[in-house]
């Protein structure tokens, strides 16, 4: 018999304010990416100095998934499955600022790592000791049914018994984040509809 | 759950444009890295595997105008296209496309080549790829790091099972770039010879590209079709730039995919192994087979081949396992001379022919990914 899941939990952050579910926690008007990163660090009062080695998009994760984190445990077997449209451009774009000119060639692994999505899902596994299922989609908009769908089936197949899924996408205009801690606890059934109607705010 | 078959492939790297021609390569041992002294690739000498550009506008010209697409997507729309060219009985209005790249058209941020900056955007590569084709459903990209290309095929697996496609085409691929290139010398993981997998000299990768193209069906179609018995990612938790000293996410995978195909240890008889020829990994991979019991099955590294093709390495080393268990052979693993790994592997040191049924193919990359599959020869 199939079980039922649900969207137990979700943060969204975008346009310098951080929701967990409906409830602003962190706003920082007329700032920066940078300077909501670091207000929200700061109000979780929490010491993690791996933090601040990450880029911008593994930062947005970190933060958003910390949310979760204060009221539930996720199982170690929590499925990371994020999407975005984007992928790691942003930080693509720095180094490539490193290796454009020939005669100022200083690539640095620090920045290289980070080029690639799938990071920050590592950086999760890391910080939450979460041995489990990572894939990053990239689309051109937030697709809920093929997420819907690909979690579903990692249930179904008893691949992972609870899911960090949604939208972590950052360019130079802006960034807009949407994940979803879903599990079998809860009332919002995990649907395509109800991650759309989180995601766009109906 | 329904079985899902890979049932027909194509191949286009620097050992042919076709699966046929790459898997006589291999049985004759052929390298498809050479040295390459090229400054809009590195402002470094280095080994890696390159498609004649020459060569591959000569096959694309004769189904599109080359300068309408790049050089990635020539690779990706040919493999396609001859892998679709075979099917003609089979209905593609409904397929699933799913694409496989780390970093799709990635040369293109370096802003000389005339194609739209958009393009760069990997679901711009996808869109392309789709609309050449008149694909209905949106595709798929799956950019996870090295393990993408057998990723892919379990993404696509599942899609199917969720039961709203027939069927579906999974493309992988990746160029050689300076972006990447310039990356992993920095790291210094780049060996200054053809790379060496679990050998005692070993002392990095070589960066190669490639494409290739999958048809999964719910049916065997083909006698030659392989069924996929079962395939899992497990992350490390320990490093985003290193893999784990245990190999405990590698084991892990393994594990999950042999408790998915049901079947034991002993039931798998040979391993395409990631082996890129960096110390840390191909130590990492023996210390994991040693602990899942696996140190005895023939296991190879086709890194020696092809170089690492990033998204595409592991689907194109999927339909090698494919031909391996169809041909009942096993190739070489090149590049290796002596044992270098703490737990010694049985690497095939020469080309052999065996009888074959379960073959495991795994794959780790960046970001702590793992990634095993294991796939049966169908028996029709």
């Amino acid at each position: 018999m199939k079980e039922n899941y649900y969207i137990t939990d979700f943060v969204k952050i975008t346009d310098q304010q951080l929701y967990h579910r409906d409830k602003k926690v962190v706003e920082e008007v007329n700032g920066t990416l940078k300077s909501l990163l670091k207000k929200s660090y700061k109000s979780l009062e929490i010491s993690y100095p791996k933090f601040h080695k990450m880029d911008s998009l593994s930062k947005l994760g970190f933060i958003a998934v910390e949310f979760l984190k204060l009221e539930q445990e996720f199982p170690s077997d929590t499925a990371l499955v994020f999407q975005n449209s984007e992928s790691s451009l942003h930080t693509d774009y720095q180094h490539q600022q490193t290796i454009q000119n020939k005669e100022a060639y200083f690539p640095s692994p620090a920045v290289f790592v980070y080029t690639l999505p799938n990071i920050v899902m590592g950086e999760l596994a890391i910080r939450h000791q979460l041995q489990s299922e990572n894939t990053f989609f990239i689309q051109e908009k937030f697709n809920a049914e093929y997420l819907t769908d690909y979690v579903q089936e990692l249930f179904n197949s008893k691949k992972a018994s609870a899911a960090i899924s949604g939208w972590i996408d950052l360019n130079n205009e802006g960034y807009n984040v949407f994940l979803a801690f879903v599990s079998k606890n809860g009332t919002l059934p995990f649907t395509k509809e109800n991650l759309e109607n989180i995601f766009y705010n109906k | 759950m329904d079985p899902v078959f890979i049932t027909d492939d194509e191949i286009i790297s620097p050992l042919g444009f076709s699966s046929e021609e790459n898997i006589e390569n291999l049985r004759k041992g052929i390298s498809g890295i050479r040295p390459i002294n090229d400054e809009n690739l590195a402002p470094f000498p280095f080994y890696g595997a390159k498609i004649s550009s020459e060569k591959l506008a000569e096959r694309f010209s004769s189904i599109a105008n080359i300068k309408e697409f790049t050089k990635l997507e020539q690779m990706m729309i040919l493999a396609i296209h001859k892998l679709v060219a075979k099917h003609p009985e089979t209905d593609f209005s409904q397929t699933l496309l799913v694409v496989s790249t780390t970093k799709g058209n990635i040369d293109l941020l370096k802003n000389e080549s005339g194609f739209p900056k958009k393009r760069v955007k990997l679901f711009e590569l996808a869109r392309v790829i789709k609309e050449y084709f008149q694909f209905k459903n949106e595709p798929i990209v799956v950019s996870n790091a090295c393990v993408s290309g057998a990723l892919s095929i379990g993404v696509a697996k599942k899609m199917l099972q969720s039961k709203k496609y027939k069927n579906a085409i999974v493309v992988a691929g990746d160029i050689l770039s300076e972006f990447v290139l310039s990356g992993f010398n920095s790291f210094q993981a780049l060996d200054n010879k053809i790379c060496e997998p679990y050998s005692k000299n070993r002392n990095g990768i070589n960066l190669g590209e490639a494409a290739a193209a999958v048809l999964l069906e719910k049916k065997a179609t083909s006698t030659n079709a392989i069924k996929i018995l079962g395939e899992a990612s497990v992350n490390d938790a320990n490093h985003i730039s290193g893999p784990s000293r245990t190999g405990e996410g590698l084991q892990k995978s393994v594990k999950n995919a042999l408790l998915e195909a049901n079947i034991s240890t002993e039931k798998i008889d040979f391993i395409s192994a990631h082996g890129t020829a960096t110390l840390f990994n191909d130590e990492m991979e023996a210390i994991a087979f040693h602990q899942l019991n696996l140190a005895e099955k023939p296991l190879y590294s086709l890194k020696a081949y092809y170089g690492h093709t990033l998204g595409a390495s592991a689907l194109i080393e999927s339909i090698i396992v494919k031909h391996a268990l169809q041909h009942n052979e096993l190739y070489k693993s090149l590049g290796y001379y002596e044992n270098g790994v703490t737990k010694p592997l049985t690497i095939t040191e020469k080309y052999e022919q065996k009888p074959l049924k379960i073959a495991l193919k795994t794959a780790s990359g960046f970001g702590g990914c793992n990634y095993a599959i294991i796939f049966e020869k169908n028996h029709a």
